[in-house]
């Protein structure tokens, strides 16, 4: 579905991703995970047309979109949410929605229905008619994902759509994502609670300090000595390791 | 549909004014109204439904008022075939000065600042060159009639006022009913989200430029067939930018009828510190001035806010 | 400014500029200068304001014109020499930011720089048209013993209160240079403009350096209007011809740079002198306008300003 080839930019001579290459395939849930400051966000905004890679290449369903713009890349069927949300603020829930169901719906009705039917697959349908700057952390989060669902894409990037969230929310979620997917679309999603990326994601790519250090399924990944200490410190899987054997 | 009944039921009302009242003073008041309420709305459109505040909308009402003056004098134009013209010179000055600004991120502040430097520029060419009369102006020759829209009482002026204004105004309804409407208001809201959402925001900012200044030279035109004349300070100078941003800032930013509202608060006061205060210069302006600071303050969603309820 | 002489020698056929005798293109350079360092002395107060509260002053040319009736005055009713009237301007016109900051523009962005903006324009028309109503619009202007003394820098014939405004203007400059470099003050100025969470966290009362800051940078007008007097005049719109000239400094010098506003000053008062010479009074200013619009277009972090 979506492949980068060796992408790489720097912000004042600070390497934020240097040489990524990664592919996403259709009709999963595929996962970027690292620490803070790893580049993951950064990696977002090159794939979503946000950022100018300084080299390198993506590629949505083999055609090349290194360049493009954010709205051209909507238009061919990738969109994204932001890690700090970004509602419109002066307006209602339902209007925000639309603004994303008119990407394909030149109709104002038809459009404002059509955010009714995504508020309900994401839980919003009770607050449909609340201005936005009124919702909580967790009905922003929503409100972010509805309006990017209305814009009917194949593939969709998530930014952290669970951090700042509590547990019992986060569990309400869950089931959210996995619809999506289900419904066919394609998710990449940057997550820094790993619970739920073991239980969500269908494969994960590992970022620390702009570079890929390790991918395949959640229980690989974690089990991998480089994640472990990109995560945790130098060191630390010798150590644990160590502690497991005498333990 | 209650806005739009409601226009309805403004532009069956004002043109039945005639009918009623016969006074050339009052019927003179509504035509101001509906003048700055046209001015107002074309600053609205950018300003208030688009966000981009701009400090020169002068650029385009300048641009209408000679286009208009010129086209005639030096061109032989008809009035009525001129005002299309100058509308759409007003367009094409707001196509340019947008492409210019939003193509290089201009936003807030600095796209306020550039719309006033333009308007100085142009202020300075049209006092420089013969061709728009220099520092003297230009004075439209008197051909009073209707076919050269030059009227002989005040309801002439009234309707062609109050024709302008309802345009300006179902403009504004469209862009609460419309696909282009919701993007405009997207853009305002947040510009990375709308691009991630598909909105190709330069262009969006684009169009309601572009609109905006085909209204504003609309409302320079109008200046010239009422008062015969126009020079470089009344057609470039700050005040005309200072009353169009006020009505729709006072009445409310991003309302149908803000503008409207406005532009009747505005001229009400001002009728009110004539008669009252005194007639010296500029005791009107001291109370505007007082009014965009107080709404700003406490009322950021203008005297249309109250009426919208809590959002 | 090579791109803009090169225009208009187009506009004007044969070579306009190199026609005139030196010595009149070296006086207008040494007028240039002086006006340039009134420009800069203005244009520090507005950059100060900016780099500090991220707040552009659109009311700063009103102030001025304020300050200039106030010097006046104290000319006209008490005989106060424009000069000796610095100590009583300068702190009057801290004393009027302040208050205007914490009554005022400090409470009203609403989190929009946009709004700062419609505040401090709806302050300059309240100030302008006050000056009307109380004033009218007579162009008012003070006589002192050495308004027409001249004097002589290389042949070149410069008004005495032009040359006083430089000097002072310079040494203004250096004085807030030292209060923001050196003091106590200072420091927690730069550090709010640097960091203002951070400020905030260390216990740096930010609203009152934020209202200090604005304080100086109106100060610095009450200095200039002192030193502008003498050679020039007041009426009600006098701040307007200020206020893009300040604006178009202070983003040639990049927002918020010290250095960048002195050194836009004297170029921006070079080009306006020059300008008026070739292009005529009228036509002169319109350089300055060119400047400012191709700047903010195509490099607005200035000439010598770190992109944001």
């Amino acid at each position: 579905m979506l492949a980068a080839r060796d992408l790489a930019i720097s912000f004042g001579g600070l390497k934020a991703v240097s040489g990524v290459s990664l592919t996403v395939p259709a009709g999963k849930i595929t996962a970027l995970i690292g620490p803070n400051g790893a580049g993951k966000s950064t990696l977002f905004g090159l794939v979503s047309g946000f950022l100018k890679p300084d080299r390198g290449s993506v590629a949505l369903e083999g055609r090349e979109i290194t360049g493009m713009k954010p709205h051209t890349i909507c238009r061919l069927g990738m969109t994204r949410t932001f890690q700090i949300v970004q509602p419109f603020a002066q307006q209602t829930v339902r209007e925000n929605i639309a603004v994303g169901a008119h990407l394909h719906i030149g109709g104002r009705k038809a459009a404002l229905a059509a955010a009714e039917a995504v508020a309900q697959r994401v839980g919003l349908t009770s607050q449909l008619d609340k201005p936005a700057a009124s919702l909580t952390v967790a009905g922003r989060k929503r409100l972010e994902l509805a309006r990017a669902l209305a814009t009917v894409p194949k593939l969709i990037l998530l930014d952290e759509v669970l951090a700042g969230l509590n547990p019992q929310e986060v569990g309400e979620m869950i089931p959210v994502l996995r619809g999506i997917r289900d419904s066919g679309v394609t998710v990449f999603m940057i997550e820094h609670v790993m619970q739920a990326v073991m239980n969500l994601a269908e494969y994960v790519w590992v970022l620390a300090q702009g570079e890929l250090i390790a991918q395949g399924l959640p229980t690989e990944v974690t089990r991998d000595d480089k994640v472990i200490e990109a995560y945790l410190g130098h060191g630390t899987a010798a150590r644990l390791r160590a502690e497991a054997a005498h333990g | 549909m209650r806005s739009l009944a409601a226009i309805a039921i403004l532009v069956v009302a004002v043109a039945a004014l005639p009918l009623f009242v016969s006074s050339g003073v009052t019927l003179g008041f509504v035509t101001m109204v509906l003048y700055a309420t046209l001015l107002g709305q074309a600053w609205n459109i950018l300003g208030g439904f688009g966000g981009q505040f701009s400090f020169g909308h002068a650029v385009f009402f300048g641009t209408g008022a000679y286009a208009m003056a010129v086209l005639q004098m030096r061109f032989g134009f008809n009035a009525w075939l001129a005002l299309p013209c100058a509308m759409a010179l007003g367009a094409v000055a707001g196509t340019l000065l947008g492409a210019l600004s939003f193509r290089y991120g201009l936003r807030g502040s600095y796209f306020a600042l550039v719309t006033l430097a333009f308007a100085e520029v142009f202020r300075i060419l049209a006092n420089t060159f013969d061709f728009t009369g220099a520092g003297v102006g230009l004075q439209l020759p008197l051909q009073e009639g209707a076919g050269a829209m030059q009227f002989a009482g005040e309801t002439g002026y009234l309707y062609l006022a109050l024709a302008l204004a309802t345009i300006s105004l179902l403009f504004a309804w469209w862009l609460k009913h419309s696909r282009y409407g919701a993007w405009l208001a997207a853009v305002r809201d947040n510009e990375d989200s709308a691009a991630a959402l598909g909105v190709n925001a330069f262009r969006v900012k684009l169009a309601a430029i572009t609109v905006s200044g085909a209204l504003m030279a609309a409302g320079g035109a109008f200046y010239v067939q009422k008062f015969h004349y126009i020079d470089p300070h009344l057609a470039y100078g700050a005040a005309i930018s200072v009353e169009a941003l006020l009505s729709a800032i006072i009445g409310g930013m991003g309302t149908i009828f803000g503008p409207l509202l406005g532009a009747v608060v505005l001229h009400g006061l001002g009728e009110l510190t004539r008669n009252s205060l005194s007639s010296a210069p500029g005791a009107s302006l001291i109370i505007y001035g007082a009014l965009l600071v107080l709404i700003i303050m406490f009322m950021p969603r203008g005297i249309a806010g109250l009426f919208e309820g809590k959002r | 400014m090579i791109f803009w002489i090169k225009a208009t020698k187009k506009l004007n056929p044969p070579a306009n500029l190199f026609m005139l005798d030196p010595a009149i293109i070296f006086a207008s350079v040494l007028n240039g200068l002086t006006t340039g360092a009134v420009y800069a002395l203005i244009a520090l107060g507005l950059t100060l304001i900016y780099g500090v509260l991220h707040i552009i002053n659109f009311a700063h040319g009103a102030a001025l014109m304020m300050a200039l009736y106030g010097v006046y005055f104290l000319h006209e009713k008490l005989g106060l020499d424009p000069y000796v009237s610095l100590p009583i301007m300068v702190p009057a016109m801290f004393a009027a930011g302040y208050l205007l900051y914490r009554g005022v523009i400090g409470r009203a962005s609403h989190g929009k720089d946009e709004n700062i903006l419609l505040i401090t324009l709806g302050l300059s028309i309240i100030l302008e048209n006050a000056a009307l109503y109380f004033f009218k619009s007579d162009t008012l202007s003070i006589d002192t013993p050495y308004t027409l003394s001249t004097v002589n820098i290389f042949g070149a014939m410069i008004a005495v209160p032009k040359v006083v405004a430089f000097f002072g203007a310079l040494a203004t400059t250096v004085v807030l240079l030292l209060v923001i470099g050196k003091t106590s003050l200072g420091r927690a100025i730069r550090a709010c403009a640097k960091e203002r969470q951070g400020a905030r966290l260390v216990g740096i009362d930010v609203d009152h350096v934020f209202a200090m800051s604005f304080g100086i940078g109106l100060a610095c007008l009450g200095a200039a209007a002192c030193f502008l007097l003498p050679a020039y005049y007041v009426n009600p719109q006098v701040g307007n011809g200020f206020v893009l000239i300040a604006f178009t400094i202070v983003v040639l010098g990049g927002m918020g740079s010290f250095v960048g506003a002195l050194i836009g000053g004297f170029l921006i008062g070079v080009v306006e002198s020059l300008g008026g010479l070739v292009l005529g009074e009228s036509l002169g200013q319109i350089g300055i306008f060119v400047i400012f619009i191709v700047v903010l277009l195509f490099r607005p972090q200035g000439l010598f300003g770190a992109r944001a």
